[in-house]
C-alpha cells in the first residue's frame, strides 16, 4: 500500500517548488546571518558609487553632458547584482565538495531544482544589496522617482537572474573552487570596462567594441540604463541598445547559459 | 525475500586513473539487516558508499536499492535512502529545526514555509519530540554550533531518519567521537534499527563495532576479500587458544610434553585448541594452574590476518 510519504516521494511540482524555495531560503539566510559578508557586498559598490562617482562627477562632470554619479550609480547597480549571483552560483563547486550541501545532493529531486533553487537563492542574496544601493544613490542625490525606482527594482531582478545564468555557464567548465578563483579575474574584471559599468563606451575602437558585444554584463547594464534614463535627454548619449533589444539577447543568452551549464554540470558531478 | 540492496558486477574507474577504485564486486543485504564494510583507508569503502548512494556514477556494473535501479531511477533510490556522511552534514549557519526542516522540504514531506510557527501541526509535534529525544528541547532553536559533537551526530541520524528511509548508511559515524557519546550513538541506533527495522549500511574504523553486525564484507585494494557473519569470517581464519599459567612452571611444561600437548611460550603457555574444547583439554592437566585465558579472536584479529594474507599474496604474485 502507498503510504504518505511514498505520494510526496514521487517528486511533484509541489514537492520541487518546496525544495527549490528552501534551497533559496537558505542562501538568503545564510546571507543575512553572515556578518562579515553583509558589510562587505555593502562596502565595495559604496566606494565605487561614492568615490568614483562623486569624484568623476567633480572633475569632469561639468564639462560634459554626461552626469557621472547616476552614470557610474546604474553600472554598479546592475553590475553588483549581476556579480553576486554568479560568483554565488559557483559556490555550488565548494558547495559539492565540502559541508552540508551533500545533504541537498543526495535528496530526492532533480538536479535541476537544485540549480533553480540556488539562482533564486543567489537572487534573493542580491536584491537586499540592490536595495542598499539603491538607497545610498538616493542619498547622494541621483535622480529618482517611482518609476525609476520601480525600473531598477525590474531590471535589477533580471541582471541578477542574468548573472545566476552566466554563473551556471562558467561553472559546467571549471573543475574546483580553486580554478574558479584563478579564472575569475579574468572573467569579470574586464568586463567593468568593456561593459562600460564605469564610463562611456559609445566610441570603443572596433577591436574593443567586438569584446563589449561579448561581454554579457553589457545588456545587464544597458538594459538598466535604458529605463532610467528614458525619455531624458541623456538618453541617447548614454544608452547603447534599444531596452527590448537588451532583453531580447539577455533572454536568448540565458537560455543557453542555463541549458549548457546545468547539463555540463550534471554530468560533471557524477562522473568523476 | 528478494534483497534490499543487489549490487552485481560493480566496477569504479575514477578519470585519469590507471587502476579501478571498486574492482567488479557483488554483494546482496537483506531487509532489516546490520551490514558491515570493512577495509583499510583507500580500499574502496567511501566510493562504493558515493555509488550506493548516487553521488557518483559507476563505470560498469548493476546496483539496485529497495527494487529501484540505481542508474535509471536514482531518485527514488535517493527517496528510499538515509545517508550520514563522514564529514558532518549540518549547515553550521542554520538553527537545528531549520536543518530538520530544509530536509523535510528537500523529501517532500511538508510544504515550504520561511519560520517554524508557520509549519503544519504535525511537522511541529514531530520536531519538539526529536528535541525531547535528543534532550536539546531549549537548544533546538538555536544555532548548531551550541551542539555538542555526539549531539550534532544524532541530530544528522534523527534528520536521516524522518523520511523513514528503507536503509540507512553510515560513513564511519561515529569517527571523532568520545567513548560516551559513540556508546550513547550505537544505543540509539539499535533501538531505532529494532523499532523501525531500518536496513544498516555500515563503513567503520572501529572493529568492535563490527561485532554486532549479520554481515562483514571486507574490502581490500577494490575487491571483497572476505564476507560473511561475524562468527564464519573469525572462524575461517583466526586459530582459538588457551593461554594458561602455573605457580611451578616446569612442572606445567613436564607434564604438556609427557601427555603430548603442543604448546609454545609467550610467555604464558599458549596451547593451540585444533578443535578441541578449552574444557576438555584443561580437565587433562593436574598441575594446579594460575592463569587460564581462553583466546577468542575478535573481528579486529580476523580482518588484519584477512588483509595480511592478502598483502602477502599480492606481493608474491607482483614479485612472479
Amino acid at each position: 500500500m502507498e503510504t504518505k510519504n511514498d505520494a510526496a516521494r514521487r517528486g511533484g511540482i509541489g514537492h520541487n517548488g518546496a525544495a527549490i524555495a528552501a534551497i533559496a531560503y537558505r542562501d538568503l539566510l545564510k546571507f543575512l546571518r553572515d556578518r562579515a559578508r553583509l558589510f562587505s557586498t555593502f562596502l565595495f559598490p559604496l566606494i565605487f558609487i561614492g568615490f568614483l562617482g562623486g569624484g568623476m562627477q567633480a572633475t569632469f562632470g561639468a564639462n560634459s553632458e554626461y552626469d557621472f554619479l547616476a552614470f557610474i550609480f546604474t553600472g554598479v547597480l546592475a553590475q553588483t547584482l549581476w556579480q553576486s549571483t554568479a560568483m554565488g552560483i559557483v559556490s555550488l563547486l565548494e558547495d559539492r565538495q565540502n559541508d552540508f550541501s551533500q545533504e541537498i545532493f543526495v535528496s530526492p529531486i532533480s538536479r535541476y531544482t537544485i540549480v533553480f533553487g540556488k539562482i533564486f537563492g543567489e537572487t534573493l542574496v542580491a536584491l537586499p544589496q540592490g536595495l542598499g544601493i539603491i538607497l545610498f544613490g538616493i542619498l547622494l542625490q541621483v535622480p529618482m522617482d517611482a518609476a525609476r525606482f520601480a525600473g531598477l527594482l525590474a531590471t535589477g531582478l533580471l541582471a541578477a537572474l542574468y548573472g545566476g545564468a552566466f554563473g551556471m555557464a562558467l561553472l559546467g567548465f571549471i573543475p574546483s573552487r580553486r580554478a574558479a578563483d584563478q579564472l575569475f579575474p579574468f572573467v569579470f574584471l574586464p568586463q567593468y570596462f568593456t561593459a562600460g559599468v564605469f564610463m562611456p563606451i559609445n566610441n570603443l575602437p572596433p577591436l574593443l567594441n567586438i569584446v563589449s558585444l561579448l561581454s554579457p554584463l553589457r545588456y545587464a547594464v544597458d538594459l538598466m540604463r535604458g529605463l532610467f534614463y528614458w525619455n531624458t535627454p541623456a538618453y541617447s548619449d548614454v544608452v547603447l541598445f534599444p531596452p527590448w533589444l537588451n532583453f531580447a539577447i539577455m533572454a536568448s543568452s540565458f537560455l543557453g547559459f542555463m541549458v549548457i551549464g546545468t547539463i555540463q554540470f550534471v554530468r560533471a558531478e557524477r562522473n568523476r | 525475500m528478494s534483497p534490499i540492496i543487489q549490487v552485481e558486477h560493480l566496477v569504479k574507474r575514477y578519470k585519469n586513473s590507471p587502476t579501478n577504485a571498486i574492482d567488479d564486486i557483488s554483494f546482496q543485504v537483506a531487509a532489516g539487516e546490520f551490514f558491515v564494510l570493512l577495509g583499510p583507508n583507500g580500499a574502496g569503502k567511501t566510493t562504493t558508499l558515493s555509488v550506493l548512494t548516487t553521488t557518483l556514477a559507476p563505470t560498469l556494473g548493476k546496483v539496485e536499492i529497495a527494487g529501484y535501479d540505481l542508474a535509471r531511477d536514482a531518485n527514488r533510490v535517493r527517496a528510499h535512502v538515509g545517508i550520514i556522511f563522514q564529514q558532518p552534514s549540518l549547515d553550521q549557519n542554520l538553527t537545528a529545526e531549520e536543518n530538520v526542516r530544509l530536509h523535510a522540504n528537500l523529501y517532500g514531506l511538508y510544504p515550504f514555509r520561511p519560520a517554524f510557527w508557520l509549519m503544519p501541526r504535525a511537522y511541529k509535534t514531530q520536531v519538539n519530540e526529536l528535541a525531547a529525544i535528543l534532550g536539546i528541547a531549549n537548544e533546538i532553536h538555536k544555532p548548531i554550533k551550541t551542539l555538542s559533537g555526539g549531539m550534532k551526530r544524532k541530530l544528522e541520524i534523527i534528520r536521516s531518519l524522518i523520511h523513514q528511509p528503507r536503509v540507512l548508511f553510515l560513513d564511519e559515524p561515529t569517527t571523532g567521537l568520545d567513548p560516551v557519546s559513540r556508546r550513547s550513538l550505537w544505543d540509539y541506533l539499535t533501538r531505532v534499527r529494532a523499532e523501525q527495522e531500518t536496513t544498516i549500511f555500515l563503513t567503520t574504523h572501529y572493529l568492535e563495532e563490527a561485532e554486532q553486525a549479520d554481515t562483514i564484507s571486507i574490502l581490500h585494494h577494490g575487491k571483497i576479500v572476505a564476507q560473511g557473519t561475524p562468527a564464519a569470517v573469525k572462524a575461517h581464519l583466526v586459530e582459538n587458544y588457551l593461554l594458561v599459567d602455573a605457580d611451578d612452571r616446569a612442572a606445567l611444561r613436564q607434564e604438556l610434553r609427557q601427555r603430548q600437548i603442543a604448546f609454545s611460550e609467550t610467555p604464558l603457555f599458549r596451547i593451540d585448541l585444533n578443535g578441541v574444547s578449552a574444557h576438555q583439554l584443561l580437565k587433562t592437566i593436574d598441575t594446579p594452574l594460575t592463569t587460564v585465558k581462553i583466546h577468542s579472536p575478535s573481528v579486529e584479529d580476523a580482518y588484519l590476518a584477512i588483509i595480511q594474507e592478502h598483502d602477502d599474496d599480492r606481493a608474491k604474485t607482483n614479485g612472479n
